[in-house]
């Protein structure tokens, strides 16, 4: 049975397997912009080598909540967070966290596919030379050409990797971004709607992709498409209006949620 | 998103929905038709044994096409609910518990033509035994089926459940319907085949019950998502 909206509380949901991992712990976690309440003290475990998947209704806080976790919100000048955010068994928000190495670690991929107005090898190749990654040349190459495969982009532009990256298609630019991400080894990655701008093709192939992804990297992925939701995520969290209401494993959440926010949701009573 | 986009999104959105609810509420209508047409040939069965009515037997027999014809519509609509609407949670369980009902009561009614199809032999033979318990089950077992119908439409558990226990009454009544004839047919083996048909129909109404049962355990699986089939049924209990 359904929950009511009564009684909706914050929660961090039903607890993560014994044999699972916890990559990210995050507990009451609140964010501000200027005055107001963006996100209401959300409590959440995210497991490792999982695709965790956020939906919610436009403003719920599930992007704003993305950004927290690898401190993106630290650009928005009147952005305020409070709580605490672990990922390993660091606290991110600890004054000695360099939130540049925090980014490198948790990768992110944006709605729109975004390449350096640079050739295809030279947005591959940007991350890991300011970090250092490579000692030399051959170094940097390999880097390239595997994070290229992993994102599953080498085979059609391995003989164009001098080509502008701008001018590949929207699926490929967005693979294109994926290996950008993988390129400076991260743990996590943070997808924010990284399909709405794709055709079905291009999103099935970034599907395919994350799904491979999965087995090296923790995800979490931002979506308004529940579909998209229920076919690449393992765990389901739904936000609704700064509050994290439920979050489960994927088959329960699209197949008998325990609240009815999330049952409103989900079969578009409204939202 | 631009705001255009996500106006656009939003009709689309919206448009979806309405669809989904129209969907909904064809299959659901279609049921409770179907159900009535079903729930009338059990009762139209079982009469044309007890008023040796051969018309009525045979009325029974040319409308299971029609419950056939319904089987194959709503699971046309809930496939294609399915494939144009995505349904999720409820609306998903609604429809794959409405894509077995109607198998269920489509099987109802060929068991209400196996009724029929005995009856017209029977009734060519001397009546062996005014029938009592026969019309007995046919009202439980139809009450049941209403029941299990209503229960899915008003989603209702409670009712659901009651439908559930009432099946042991049923099968009682098989039992000694079943006992009574072996009987008969010790004392006079002559009746044998008539008594033979009997059993057959008291089996269909008794196999009638069963599904009904079905239907009702599936609108448990609907309303609260847990699957109650093959469990013992006094767990059921609150």
């Amino acid at each position: 049975m359904v929950k009511s909206r009564d009684e909706i509380y914050t929660t961090v949901g039903s607890p993560l397997l014994s044999d699972q991992i916890v990559k990210i712990s995050c507990r009451n976690v609140n964010v501000y912009y200027g005055d107001k309440l963006a996100i209401n003290k959300v409590s959440v475990d995210i497991a490792e080598k999982e695709v965790t998947a956020f939906i919610g209704p436009s403003g719920c806080g599930k992007s704003t909540f993305l950004r927290c976790l690898n401190r993106m919100n630290d650009t928005i000048r009147s952005c305020r967070m409070e709580g605490e955010i672990i990922i390993d068994s660091e606290d991110i928000f600890d004054r000695h966290v360099d939130p540049v190495l925090l980014r490198a670690r948790v990768g992110m991929v944006f709605q729109k596919p975004n390449p350096f107005p640079k050739s295809i090898y030279e947005n591959v190749a940007y991350g890991p030379r300011i970090h250092g990654l490579a000692k030399n040349r051959a170094e940097l190459d390999e880097i390239v050409i595997t994070s290229l495969q992993k994102a599953g982009l080498f085979e059609e532009v391995k003989d164009l990797l001098d080509h502008h990256g701008t001018g590949l298609s929207g699926g490929q630019q967005q693979r294109l971004c994926i290996a950008r991400a993988i390129s400076v080894q991260p743990e996590i990655i943070l997808m924010d709607e990284p399909c709405s701008a794709l055709d079905p093709i291009a999103t099935a192939k970034i599907e395919e992709l994350i799904e491979e992804l999965r087995q090296n990297y923790t995800i979490i992925i931002v979506t308004h498409s529940m579909q998209q939701a229920a076919r690449v995520s393992q765990r389901t969290a739904f936000f609704h209006l700064g509050n994290l209401i439920e979050v489960d494993d994927t088959n329960k959440v699209f197949v008998n949620p325990e609240h009815e926010l999330t049952q409103d949701y989900i079969t578009g009573r409204y939202g | 998103m631009r705001a255009s986009e996500q106006l656009t999104a939003t009709e689309e959105k919206a448009g979806g929905i309405m669809l989904r609810r129209q969907e909904l509420e064809k299959i659901k209508d279609m049921l409770i038709k179907m159900a009535a047409l079903v729930e009338k040939a059990i009762h139209d069965s079982v009469n044309s044994l007890v008023e040796r009515d051969d018309e009525l037997a045979k009325k029974v027999i040319e409308g299971d096409l029609t419950i056939n014809t319904y089987d194959v519509g709503i699971e046309e609509d809930c496939i294609r609910a399915l494939a144009r609407t995505q349904p999720m949670a409820i609306d998903l369980r609604f429809i794959t518990t409405a894509m077995k009902i109607t198998t269920d009561l489509e099987r109802i009614g060929d068991n209400a033509v196996n009724i029929c199809e005995r009856a017209l032999e029977l009734n060519r033979e001397p009546a062996l035994k005014p029938y009592i318990d026969i019309p007995r089950m046919k009202n439980i077992a139809g009450g049941m089926v209403r029941d299990a119908i209503n229960a899915f439409v008003n989603q209702d558990r409670k009712l659901a459940t009651d439908v559930i226990m009432r099946d042991d009454e049923v099968d009682d009544l098989n039992e000694s319907v079943h006992k009574e004839l072996t009987f008969i047919i010790s004392q006079d083996p002559s009746t044998a085949s008539r008594a033979i048909k009997i059993t057959y129909i008291s089996k269909y109404l008794e196999r009638i019950a069963d599904h009904a049962t079905n239907i009702a355990e599936m609108v448990v699986y609907m309303v609260e998502g847990k699957v109650i089939r093959h469990i013992d049924p006094e767990a059921l209990k609150d």
